[in-house]
């Protein structure tokens, strides 16, 4: 009997007694241990290179020399002489502020009007909505549609129907480039977050919608609002860190369509300007000020979304 | 089973279902587009790659791609059972020390209370924010202290501690597991590496095999170019880029490289979901 007790006690310090840190520390042992080879890998591999980082942000460091202290002369630079990083930031912003919250809500809807089929049939159209993210190359297609040449698919047809009598250039001509990277962004989208809220739609139990038929549910908008959502909170809370980082961090998808180069630097975002000081020019202390700046910009996004979700079922 | 609760949802309007019928089946055929595309490529004879105007379907479909590639492979000079052979060691170990690590440590996180724990869950939250880019420069000079460069390792230890996969694993433990269940089992005397792997575990199937599904894409796109340079050592998406860079004239091949890339996730994302689908058919459990 005592063993159990203490066992409890293990998992639910502090809460029966107040025992020292120390004390409630070496009861957690087992805790630790579950955590321990993760915890280890993640310092090394993401912790301490993230504050190195954040420390050569501060820096001049090029990869070759050992990096010299200058103090926030990078991030002066960024916001006062950097015109091309101030384009970047407005791109991304725009590019955010649609791509973020238009994927997040189609993960969710497209999951949600799935799951309520038969399993046989749930299971194909997920791999249908899936498809764009599961081949890793699936925006050559875009390519092939957008190309500016003539035997671009779009271009080909209009020509062939006399619509227009030169090819257009959709991905170099700047009034076309960011609504064609919005669209095949958005066409990509139904990814990670998709999956996870397939996984867990079909985890809510069918007792839950029981008793909410019983308590008067009437429709199945009442039932997303009251007890779908709540129920889902987990989920959506992940999802939103999905969306907030998969938006503010493209770069690799939008260069595939609209080259390294983009003419007037119309689809240039933060995260292509970061890997072009990075990988690029060697400026890593200029580099690591970016993603400083990007960090605080998502997590600033992150909490705000953290509140929105707390309203949900109220 | 989903069917059976189906009949029972009474807060369903047959206009209702219409609706999204008609909204999935056009969105469906939308999204397939590029499975659709690639199948098609992959089949065509080289002129129909460069017809004008260009055509979306195959009109007489052909192996001649594939054959040609299985040519090109047969003249490296590393053979390409030894990449298959790299990228499937790579992903294997890869993705089981995901799920082993990931799954203990979010079970520690979302059903244990110990000193630590929020300021753990906080920076891991917080960790997904930084952009990964500027970390790979500490982690190659940490590689070539240990001597790992030029191994598997260098690309399999790294992925061990996938936060993304961590992170998801420990919101689904916190929403479908019920601590009375745990605390049955703890009275019961079970310690907790059993409750875990036989309590834990199987409830929240549907979670791992998801992360498995993505675990196994990101690491099978992986080319590993940043820690191994021995040729022999190379990953098969490596090898298969660069066949694909030979220009107009190999855009045959590529077409039926794209193909194979694509497939092998595909049947690996068949085979899981088909789990999931049947996890939660027969078992019914559920979160509060």
């Amino acid at each position: 009997m005592s063993s159990v007790v203490s066992r409890r006690r293990m998992v639910s310090p502090g809460i029966e007694y107040r025992e020292s840190l120390w004390a409630r520390m070496k009861k957690s042992w087992r805790s630790y241990a579950f955590v321990g080879p993760f915890l280890f890998l993640f310092t090394v591999f993401t912790v301490v290179p993230v504050i190195l980082s954040i420390v050569l942000s501060f820096t001049y460091f090029n990869m070759l020399e050992f990096p010299k202290w200058i103090g926030w002369a990078n991030y002066i630079r960024l916001f006062l002489a950097d015109e091309v990083f101030l384009i970047a930031v407005k791109n991304t912003l725009l590019f955010a502020a649609i791509t973020g919250p238009v994927s997040y809500m189609m993960c969710f809807i497209f999951a949600w009007f799935i799951n309520e089929l038969q399993p046989k049939v749930r299971a194909f159209l997920t791999l249908l909505f899936y498809a764009p993210s599961i081949s890793g190359s699936a925006y050559t297609i875009w390519q092939f549609i957008f190309s500016q040449d003539t035997y671009g698919y779009i271009n080909a047809h209009l020509l062939n129907l006399n619509i227009v009598d030169k090819p257009i250039g959709w991905l170099i001509e700047p009034k076309y480039m960011m609504t064609i990277v919005i669209i095949v962004t958005l066409w990509m989208s139904l990814g990670t977050s998709f999956l996870a809220f397939i996984a867990g739609l079909q985890g809510i139990s069918s007792t839950l919608y029981e008793a909410g038929a019983i308590d008067g549910i009437k429709n199945r908008w009442q039932e997303l609002w009251y007890l779908t959502l709540p129920a889902m909170r987990p989920y959506l809370m992940f999802g939103a860190i999905m969306a907030i980082t998969g938006s503010f961090n493209a770069a690799g998808n939008i260069q595939a369509l609209t080259g390294p180069n983009p003419t007037d630097y119309a689809t240039w975002t933060v995260m292509q300007h970061l890997n072009d000081y990075g990988t690029v020019r060697y400026e890593m202390g200029y580099a690591s000020a970016i993603s400083v700046v990007l960090f605080f910009v998502m997590v600033g996004s992150q909490r705000l979304v953290q509140r929105m979700l707390h309203r949900i079922g109220n | 089973m989903a069917i059976r609760i189906r009949k029972k949802r009474l807060s369903r309007s047959t206009g209702g279902d219409l609706v999204i019928f008609f909204f999935l089946s056009l969105g469906a055929a939308f999204m397939a587009l590029p499975m659709v595309y690639t199948v098609s490529q992959a089949f065509k004879p080289l002129n129909e790659l460069w017809l004008f105007p260009p055509q979306f379907f195959v009109r007489n479909p052909t192996l001649d791609n594939f054959n040609d590639l299985l040519v090109l492979m047969g003249k490296s000079w590393v053979p390409i059972t030894r990449y298959l052979f790299n990228s499937l060691f790579i992903v294997g170990f890869g993705m089981a020390g995901n799920v082993v690590t990931g799954s203990l440590a979010a079970y520690a996180l979302a059903k244990h209370v110990f000193p630590g724990r929020k300021a753990i869950e906080q920076i891991i939250v917080l960790s997904l924010m930084f952009t990964p880019t500027v970390t790979s420069i500490p982690t190659y000079m940490l590689m070539s202290r240990l001597n790992l460069i030029n191994t598997y390792w260098a690309v399999v230890i790294p992925n061990w501690s996938w936060t993304l996969g961590l992170y998801l694993m420990r919101n689904f433990m916190g929403a479908m597991i019920h601590d009375s269940l745990l605390e049955a089992a703890r009275i019961d005397g079970a310690s907790e590496l059993r409750i875990y792997a036989q309590i834990a575990m199987p409830i929240v199937k549907p979670a791992w095999l998801t992360m498995i599904i993505l675990a196994f894409q990101r690491l099978w796109g992986e080319t590993g170019a940043l820690f191994i340079y021995r040729e022999e050592l190379k990953t098969l998406p490596y090898a298969l880029s660069q066949v694909a860079t030979g220009g107009i004239a190999r855009a045959g091949v590529s077409a039926a490289i794209a193909l194979i890339m694509m497939a092998v996730p595909v049947i690996v994302f068949v085979i899981n979901q088909s789990k999931i689908v049947e996890t939660m058919g027969t078992s019914g459990m559920g979160g509060e």
